[in-house]
């Protein structure tokens, strides 16, 4: 085997690359376009003036809390859940174990438009009206696999034998895990909890049928992109909940870069 | 004076541990129950919940959903509009599928074998940024690129090649005003958004071939092209079937990208959000949510044959 790649394989490699990032950045240029009818490039003009537009428009703000309330929720409840489902899965062998595993797996194996109507019958089903919890019902249901993947791959990777040390010195379970399991599993949630909290800030297709009449950021986002009324103002958005996600991500990749768990193989 | 071999308990927290250690199969359960109830109450029993209104019908009169068992609303699945949709869902998986593993293998390829150091680190964080960066802004930046006056129709202006897109636009089924328009751009969107789901098992399989198996094939005389054919290719194929689960099982379920862009030809996500919202048809949309749950089971059954479970 050489070991210098031919010409066209790094051709096709960096043109497959670049075919990922190229599109997310024109986002940024038509946010500065003066052009408001059309997505016309390149743009006849550039000016600033729709983000102060964006802010002072009164429609944004609420869905904007809604998500941030919705994602703060979801994540706090996929941390507790993805972890304990972590700590049990990590090491113990038991009867229903791949059956366990494929449930915590299937929430985001299958379409989101099954999570989302499934959901939806369920409520139907029992009467239950739509409300900020039935978003977050939806949402730390899938979630909870991304703190799990997290958290799992770095117990897998921890030595059986400190909590066995720790034990010896005479700690309890709580104070086992409060002083030694929590310290070395720490990175590692967060990175799960970045990534949930991106997941769900951006979460559109399962929402929509958990939401009813309530319109989180996508949502608003999504009703623009179908009816466009002041598309410069989508693109500032369209910034923001970028930025929303873009940001957590690159968090999680710093505190487990190195390990064999780097975030994000399990979405 | 002696100290005992075992430490007294004191307080709860110590007794507790002790049981734990005596019983360890009390701690699991203790561990394993909360998020077992959740996804069983909430996820399983919404699935069921699913399956449940799938077998009620809707009276054509009164448009009220009838709550007795029928096979009535899964007929309906059969009519020749509805069939439609769901061969139209699936060829589009397909063709998406298709293209993302022939745009993903050399992208995988050359991370896997040949890139190194911060070269490494730069292809797996130029994936994994894009796979996880906002779904809706990717699809709406494509709005922006396939718009008739959008950029690529302006480089096709200028580099006087805007017959290859007007060429694409007049090939039967693909028809529309611009790419924005059309299944092809639909197509395109498709592609761009999972295509970062088909490259990490790619990569993964790809980096589990020994090289000491490319070694030996070049030395019992194969060319580089036989080494790829009959080495490199099934060794890498779990990781294809593991990638092409992904991009199938999305393209299936997804009703945002058709909406946005495309001639609003209607594909059985897009079809269950209509008949749950305006249409008020929750019984048909179940059913139709059934669909990709029963295709993706066959299809992971087959994948498991071939292996792919391994590459996860």
């Amino acid at each position: 085997m050489r070991s210098e790649a031919s010409w066209g394989l790094k051709l096709a490699a960096l043109g497959g690359l670049l075919f990922l990032h190229l599109p997310i950045l024109l986002i940024f240029l038509y946010a500065f376009t003066t052009e408001e009818r059309s997505y016309a490039f390149p743009p006849p003009g550039y000016t600033t003036e729709w983000f102060a537009v964006a802010w002072n428009r009164e429609d944004i703000w609420p869905p904007l809390w809604l998500s941030l309330k919705v994602a703060a929720i979801s994540t706090v409840m996929a941390m507790i859940l993805g972890t304990l489902a972590a700590a049990a899965m990590a090491r113990a062998r038991f009867f229903g174990r791949d059956q366990v595993t494929l449930l915590i797996l299937l929430p985001i194996a299958l379409p989101g438009v099954i999570t989302g109507m499934s959901l939806r019958s369920a409520f139907g089903v029992l009467d239950i009206p739509f409300s900020t919890w039935t978003i977050v019902l939806g949402h730390a249901t899938f979630c909870i696999v991304i703190v799990y993947n997290n958290a799992i791959a770095r117990m897998r990777r921890l030595s059986g034998g400190i909590l066995e040390a720790s034990a010896d010195l005479g700690a309890n379970a709580f104070q086992t895990f409060r002083h030694v399991l929590l310290p070395n599993l720490g990175s590692a949630l967060l990175a799960g909890g970045m990534l949930a909290f991106a997941l769900s800030f951006d979460e559109v297709i399962v929402t929509t049928f958990t939401a009813g009449q309530q319109s989180t950021l996508p949502i608003w986002m999504l009703n623009e992109l179908v009816r466009p009324r002041q598309r410069p103002v989508t693109n500032v958005v369209a910034i923001v909940v970028f930025a929303a996600t873009f940001v957590p991500i690159l968090i999680a990749y710093y505190l487990t870069r190195g390990g064999s768990e780097t975030a994000g193989m399990g979405k | 004076m002696t100290y005992p071999a075992i430490l007294p308990a004191k307080g709860l927290a110590d007794r507790l541990t002790g049981t734990f250690w005596r019983r360890p199969g009390l701690l699991l359960l203790l561990l394993i129950a909360p998020p077992l109830l959740w996804l069983g109450v909430v996820y399983l029993g919404s699935l069921a919940a699913l399956l449940l209104q799938s077998f009620y019908s809707i009276d054509e009169f009164s448009g009220v959903v009838k709550e007795e068992f029928t096979l009535k609303t899964y007929a309906e699945l059969f009519r020749a509009q509805n069939l439609d949709i769901i061969i139209r869902t699936v060829v589009m998986a397909t063709a998406v599928t298709l293209a993302c593993a022939v745009l993903a293998f050399p992208i995988a390829y050359y991370a896997a074998r040949y890139a190194k150091g911060p070269w490494k680190a730069a292809f797996y964080l130029g994936v994994m940024l894009p796979l996880w960066s906002s779904y809706l802004v990717k699809v709406y930046a494509w709005k922006l690129i396939l718009a008739k006056e959008g950029i690529l129709g302006w480089a096709a202006e200028g580099t006087h090649t805007s017959w290859i897109i007007d060429g694409i636009l007049s090939v039967p089924f693909l028809e529309g005003s611009s790419l924005s328009t059309s299944p092809f751009g639909t197509f395109l969107v498709f592609v761009y958004i999972w295509l970062p789901y088909m490259i990490l098992p790619m990569q993964a399989a790809l980096e589990r071939v020994p090289n000491s198996m490319l070694e030996a094939s070049a030395d019992l005389g194969a060319t580089q092209s036989q080494t790829f054919r009959t080495v490199i290719l099934p060794l890498a194929l779990p990781g294809v079937i593991a990638g092409s689960i992904f991009t199938f099982s999305l393209t299936l379920g997804d009703y945002i990208i058709p909406q946005i862009v495309g001639d609003s030809s209607r594909f059985i996500g897009l079809t269950v959000y209509q008949l749950q919202g305006t249409a008020g048809n929750t019984p048909l949309a179940a059913a139709f949510a059934v669909v990709p749950i029963l295709i993706m089971l066959v299809y992971l059954s087959l994948a498991k044959r071939a292996g792919a479970f391994d590459a996860l």
